[in-house]
């Protein structure tokens, strides 16, 4: 049976499919998908949510030491939270198969950066798997679980936000069960102390040599002779790019590109007169095929920065063969549109906190979660992002910097329990004094609303011990620690003051829950009185969707309203109600 | 771009784009085609531009397509229409929503919702399909069914038989909202055949 499946829900398959008993992860775009699609499987895989990525990472470690089949799921910048026990793991090695399946995101649709996670596989010296579509998202899965048992290793499953979010068919399979023997005792083989890791790293050679004649005559890497004027080699999405826009081309398709498969490599250049390689993002493949001693072209005609596209091929064939190509431009009038960014939500708790703080003449050292829109017009409210935590530790290193300004440090919940309370422990340890906001709604709302430590429920679904930021908050040091409702909005301006006048570090924890997510908060659409309204436009200054200015007058659309009410405080002449 | 057909939809986040594209790829797949789509996951469904494309024919590569290309482009938020009108192919079918959704770029004064959007939509699309699906939404029973009420029109484009698009609806949306659904589908499908 054939069913249309993402990337995403794919690998989910491959998991129930390859017989894992232990699925872990923190939600991450394009990556999130994954695991909540695993537990429609829970009577076979247990899975979890973690904190974040590192502890996902020894999590599931843990599991394949028993012999268990596990796997854990990331975007991109969670694998470098989880570098640490990766970058160890691959000397421990694997018992039962471990994949760490790792979503790019070239273009940056939905991240801070557009890192090539494949370079962590030669960093690591550990197999990389990379699909074209689903159906071999899944197969890749369950391959790599076979890769890492044969060869004891950790594998990357990478996948891209085009490989994660598209949708394609899927032949379903049985599950073959795969039973751990439990953790059999091994202090050389699972104690990296100096004395044995010596070792382990001599076998991470070896096994990485012992790989090489596999991936050359692997499944998983094929030639496509056609045409041999050109042959192009090619792996994750571009090769469907490749497909498309160079039929007749012969293709050499890499699904299992690290360790290289150099005789592959060799045998395809030599049946071509020309040799292009397109990779999206660095030139991983480039790079080692010219260190080969193999005349190719690559990063010249493909671009290096952002994701390739049909489009993108055709101007570079174009380029390649000395054309021009007729761009095809968007309309006129589309120039002369208005942009429509992503924004918070209407009735978002979080726009008052933005609100409130434009009030201020502070600094703001933001962080990554919906909260990062507060840093768009007309809020203006957030200075700084750098990764997950950095809210609350930029504050602290702006602080003892000598900053003149209060600093003003911002994280969800989700993203406090991730990385934040380390951040929030060195405060209290070296006596800083900035004010942090955790945004608490309840959710790991931007990812699409993922339970997490301080929700009360499980990836399972089953109910459990609620985190209390307030209390990691004292345990850090930090006495002055406040709870409020952002949407009182008056009360939350005074204590914001206060707070700045205040020599001490302050946690403020403006818990409201996402309305999106929680429906209980919804009320009623509210109303601009038009006799009241002096069209003075300051409602128009929190930037909620729900707010219209047309044909001279404000407007609050009812189908988007939800009734926080944070405008008619705003509004000095009580016209909305 | 090869024998592949491909749809184009657009919208703004949270006005079920991706039932619509998923009711699409269904039809495709039961006419005994290959079918890929793309959605947008992520930060852009807050509020932004979302798009969601579908590709059929009988053997698919790329899940994205090229400008100029799509057999159809399906408009949920009639600015959104002209914003993508270079992905539509020559003679295609647009089918716009006259349904106006102001973003906060406009409400905020940093920009300007374009008027006489009907005449840029004339000028833009040769064969165009412009009406107010949420009215006849409303009429076959419910807002919600908006989306499908487009999707009924987006079918008059396609050469996907009647009976495979009634049985993607029904594969795809809860038995409850079935009968409205249907009931939006043709009143969209007559609205692109008058």
């Amino acid at each position: 049976m054939k069913e249309l499946l993402s990337g995403n829900e794919a690998i989910a398959r491959g998991v129930y499919e390859a017989g894992v008993r232990v699925a872990v992860g923190y939600p991450g775009t394009p990556s999130t998908e994954i695991l909540e699609n695993v537990e429609q499987y829970k009577e076979h895989v247990y899975c979890e949510w973690s904190p974040n990525e590192k502890v996902a990472f020894e999590v599931a470690a843990g599991a394949c030491l028993t012999g268990a089949r596990s796997i854990v799921t990331m975007k991109h910048v969670g694998l470098n939270v989880a570098a640490d026990p990766l970058m160890t793991l691959t000397y421990v090695g694997a018992v039962g198969g471990i994949v760490a399946i790792v979503a790019d995101d070239p273009g940056m649709h939905s991240s801070q950066n557009e890192q090539d996670s494949r370079q962590y596989a030669r960093f690591a010296k550990i197999p990389l798997l990379e699909p074209s579509d689903s159906e071999e998202a899944r197969d890749f899965l369950v391959a790599g679980m076979d890769i890492s048992e044969k060869f004891k290793t950790p594998v990357i499953l990478r996948t891209t936000t085009r490989i994660s979010h598209s949708r394609s068919l899927v032949e379903l399979h049985e599950r073959v069960e795969h039973t751990p023997q439990g953790f059999k005792k091994d202090p050389p083989r699972f104690v990296p102390i100096p004395a044995w890791a010596r070792p382990m790293r001599v076998r991470v050679e070896e096994r990485l040599r012992a790989m090489i004649p596999e991936v050359s005559a692997s499944a998983l890497n094929r030639i496509e002779w056609a045409n041999k004027d050109l042959g192009i080699i090619a792996c994750g999405v571009a090769y469907q790019y490749v497909k498309e826009v160079f039929p007749e081309a012969s293709v050499l398709k890499l699904g299992w590109p690290y360790p290289y498969p150099d005789d592959l490599i060799r045998q395809f250049a030599a049946g071509v007169k020309r040799l292009l390689v397109v990779e999206e993002l660095d030139d991983f493949l480039e790079e080692h095929i010219k260190a080969l001693g193999i005349a190719c072209d690559g990063k010249n005609f493909v671009p290096n920065i952002g994701e390739l596209s049909p489009m993108a091929l055709r101007r570079i064939r174009a380029k390649m063969e000395g054309k021009e190509l007729p761009q095809v431009l968007p309309v006129e009038e589309a120039s002369k549109l208005p942009p429509r960014p992503p924004v918070l939500c209407p009735s978002c708790p979080h726009r008052a906190v933005f609100s409130a703080l434009g009030k201020f003449d502070v600094v703001v050292t933001g962080d990554i979660g919906c909260y990062s829109l507060g840093v768009a017009a007309p809020l203006n409210r957030m200075d700084t992002i750098l990764c997950m935590g950095a809210g609350i530790s930029m504050a602290h290193g702006m602080k003892i910097a000598g900053e003149k300004k209060r600093v003003v440090g911002i994280v969800g919940d989700s993203t406090f329990f991730h990385s934040g309370i380390t951040a929030l422990l060195d405060i209290g340890y070296n006596k800083s004094a900035p004010v942090i906001i955790i945004l608490d709604n309840r959710v790991t709302a931007m990812t699409g609303h993922q339970d997490n430590p301080g929700s009360g429920l499980t990836l399972m679904g089953e109910p459990t011990h609620e985190a209390s930021i307030e209390e990691f908050a004292r345990a850090c040091g930090i006495k002055r620690v406040f709870t409020v409702d952002p949407l009182k909005y008056d009360a939350f301006i005074e204590l914001l003051k206060n707070s700045f006048e205040t020599p001490e570090p302050t946690v403020i924890i403006s818990r409201s829950p996402c309305i999106v997510h929680d429906h209980s908060g919804l009320k009623p659409a509210l109303k601009v009185d038009p006799d009241v309204c002096r069209t003075c436009k300051l409602c128009l200054k929190i930037g909620c969707p729900a707010l219209e200015f047309t044909e001279g007058h404000v407007r609050i659309n009812n189908l988007l309203c939800g009734g926080c009410s944070l405008c008619g405080q705003i509004c000095p002449f009580d016209a909305i109600s | 771009m090869n024998d592949c057909v491909s749809v184009f939809l657009t919208g703004v986040g949270g006005q079920g784009i991706l039932l619509a594209s998923e009711i699409i790829s269904n039809a495709a797949m039961l006419s005994g085609f290959d079918v890929k789509t793309n959605e947008v996951h992520g930060m852009a469904q807050r509020g932004g531009t979302v798009t969601a494309l579908v590709r059929y024919g009988p053997k698919v590569y790329s899940p994205l397509i090229c400008e100029g290309n799509a057999r159809v482009l399906c408009a949920f938020e009639m600015a959104e229409a002209i914003r993508a009108a270079h992905y539509l192919a020559p003679g295609g079918l647009a089918v716009v929503n006259q349904y106006r959704i102001i973003p906060v770029t406009v409400s905020s004064g940093s920009a300007v919702y374009p008027e006489n959007i009907k005449e840029t939509l004339r000028k833009c699309f040769p064969r165009l399909c412009y009406f107010d699906a949420t009215q006849k939404a409303i009429e076959a029973g419910t807002e919600k069914a908006a989306n499908v009420v487009l999707l009924g029109a987006t079918s008059v484009g396609l050469d996907l038989p009647e009976e495979t698009w009634l049985e993607a609806i029904r594969k795809t949306v809860k038995p409850k909202f079935l009968e409205v659904n249907l009931k939006a589908f043709a009143a969209g499908r007559a609205a692109a055949q008058s």
